[in-house]
């Protein structure tokens, strides 16, 4: 006799009876259901402590990945209500140049500049995009696109802000350890505010732009404003995580508007599971350290991002985070099914 | 100086307009956003160098070599990566993206950015017109871009295949039920589409020097032209290569050739926010607004 099998899958039984009120019966649960979180944001913590035994250099990687992290965030966060951004770079080089140009020009710290940069540029990118925000989808994604390429072009032609050469000599942060914290908390502030907005009406309104706009609207509901909000929010994180790496180098210059800040964001969310704060997170540290080992390689390097980024996009479209998670919360078996049509 | 702006601004938009030829074709006969339309055209241009100068073959067998290959390529990128994604447009162009990035970053890699690597001619030598003159090359591009216009017009009105793939652009389920395999009718526009940037690649390429960031430029070339011209016209095609080529010549005599690329981005920025369907486009003005 010939027999069939086929996976079954299931959820475990801790994750269902921590799924419902039964969460607070018992330490187990707690644990079970909080321990990822407190693991990784106790993990992040700890990491700068042992500055001495990894290196500096690990640390700027990790600073790095936290903002590649925090531009992914940002670009669920638009995603999530319908605008998908092909240029993370436009919030990261104005977020750049703002605190560049007031630290520049009247010699401010990074604890003047940032709050600034963050709010105005946030501010700035949507005033720019404001009279684009009807469009949806690709045409969304495309004038995104042409942004950062066009303000690249525009400061190298006229020359203002430092034209093509940048501005130099930035005031630093004072020890490495404070731009690292700052970038952690701020980190896990978007990941957990953002989760946090969706699951309130307001985030219901946001989540409803993507998947119908017109039933919104019909609602009696201003899409644009929401949208213009929805933007203004989304952009804080690039623009703070830009004004952070500008004092971190010390520099501002036209690659703040280059292609790999919109790339890696894109890449980390498709690698990490598009549809998650988290999971963007994940794939932001994932991806910029393979970046870093790839380092050795030269241009080869941005061969094999995109190859990566081609083979998850066809392969593993729901991306790394909703893997683990399927493992963490559901169990697979074999079970035998009849095959329909085979003579016994 | 006016008979110099206007020729070359006529050549320059055939030259626009060939750039983003394939790029619209595959747009507007099934939908797929290729952006790794720029990777194909400059593929076309280094594989018709290798294959002059690594293999000695004669001019014409490595030009329709190249064209071949490409077009196989562009086939390729549909089967293997844009079919399993077909549908999630936002998959489609993180992937064809990503194709774009991993060809051109790959020449450059390489290192195929030395001043070896030219076309040649086709035919050497220039003609005087109205006080200007003009190289045979820039005549063969206007010859061949008017001639790849009319094959394609002709291809796509008045032959089964051509229609057939109009049909799925229209209305694929309808296309479906009368038996046009959707499948197959992409990925022979994607082979078109490549064979076209390849032959774009080879008229056009001989007039300079192959630099690996053409390939990004033709990308933004083919967005401007069609954003302008609108996604689905032929006649948007046109007249957008025209008026951006007149551009195009008008900002480098006047302002300098840093402001050209800044003419085709502000394009599709402008055109976007201010008439998203293009100069031509007729049927997508209620879809991608509210």
């Amino acid at each position: 006799m010939k027999e069939g099998y086929r996976k079954e899958r299931l959820d475990r039984g801790i994750k269902v009876r921590s799924d419902d009120i039964f969460l607070i019966s018992s330490h187990k649960e707690i644990l079970y259901r909080l321990g990822p979180w407190i693991i990784s944001i106790l993990g992040l913590l700890a990491l700068p402590l042992f500055q001495s035994v990894i290196g500096i250099y690990w640390m700027n990687v990790l600073l790095l990945c936290c903002a590649i992290a925090l531009l992914t965030v940002s670009w669920v966060f638009l995603a999530s209500v319908g605008l998908p951004s092909l240029g993370q770079a436009f919030f990261f080089g104005v977020g750049c140049y703002i605190s560049g140009f007031f630290g520049d020009s009247f010699d401010w710290g990074p604890m003047l500049t940032i709050p600034i940069s963050t709010l105005g540029g946030a501010a700035f990118c949507t005033a720019i995009l404001f009279p684009v925000l009807r469009l949806r989808g690709v045409y969304f994604g495309l004038i995104t696109f042409a942004l950062p390429l066009l303000l690249m072009r525009l400061i190298d032609a006229t020359k203002i802000l430092g034209g093509g050469e940048g501005l130099t000599g930035l005031p630093p942060f004072h020890h490495i350890s404070v731009e690292l914290y700052l970038v952690i908390v701020v980190m896990f502030v978007f990941i957990l505010g953002y989760r946090w907005l969706f699951d309130t009406d307001y985030g219901f309104v946001l989540r409803g732009l993507r998947d119908n706009d017109r039933a919104v609207l019909a609602a009696g509901i201003n899409i644009r404003w929401y949208k213009t909000q929805a933007v203004f929010i989304a952009a804080l994180p690039g623009t703070f995580a830009g004004a952070v790496l500008t004092h971190h180098y010390q520099f501002v210059g036209i690659p703040a508007f280059s292609i790999e800040y919109s790339l890696l964001p894109l890449a980390s969310a498709i690698v990490g599971g598009a549809g998650t704060f988290a999971g963007a997170a994940v794939g932001a540290f994932i991806l910029v350290p393979i970046s870093e080992i790839l380092r050795g390689f030269g241009t080869l390097r941005m061969v094999i991002y995109a190859i990566i980024l081609v083979i998850v996009t066809v392969g593993l479209p729901e991306g790394i985070f909703h893997y683990i998670e399927r493992k963490y919360c559901q169990f697979e078996r074999l079970v035998s099914i009849d095959l329909v049509g085979e003579k016994r | 100086m006016i008979a110099n702006i206007f020729l070359y601004g006529s050549v320059n938009g055939v030259i626009l307009m060939l750039s983003a030829l394939g790029f619209s074709l595959v747009f507007g006969l099934s939908g797929i956003a290729n952006l790794a339309h720029g990777g194909l055209y400059i593929l076309a241009g280094y594989l018709a160098w290798m294959l002059l100068n690594y293999l000695n073959m004669p001019f014409l067998l490595s030009i329709a070599g190249s064209i071949i290959i490409v077009s196989i390529c562009g086939a390729a990128l549909y089967r293997l990566v844009i079919l399993p994604i077909r549908g999630i447009t936002f998959s489609e162009i993180i992937a064809t993206y990503a194709a774009l990035v991993a060809i051109v970053e790959f020449f450059r890699w390489m290192g195929f950015i030395t001043y070896e690597f030219a076309l040649p001619n086709f035919i050497d030598g220039s003609v005087d017109i109205a006080g200007a003159t003009l190289d045979y090359q820039r005549l063969f591009i206007v010859a061949i871009g008017f001639f790849l216009m009319v094959f394609l017009w002709l291809f796509t009105h008045h032959t089964k295949y051509g229609l057939a793939l109009r049909a799925i652009a229209q209305d694929e389920y309808t296309a479906l039920s009368v038996g046009i395999d959707s499948d197959w009718a992409a990925t022979i526009s994607m082979a078109v589409g490549g064979a076209l940037a390849a032959v774009a690649a080879i008229t056009i390429l001989p007039l300079g020097l192959i630099h690996v960031n053409l390939g990004y430029n033709v990308l933004l070339i083919a967005l401007a032209v069609t954003v302008l011209g609108g996604m689905e016209s032929i006649a948007g095609l046109v007249v957008a290569s025209f008026l951006l080529g007149y551009a195009q010549v008008l900002v480098s005599t006047f302002l300098g050739t840093h402001w050209v690329e800044v003419v085709y981005l502000l394009t599709i920025i402008v055109i976007l926010a201010i008439k998203p369907s293009g100069l031509f486009g007729k049927f997508q003005e209620l879809e991608e607004r509210v």
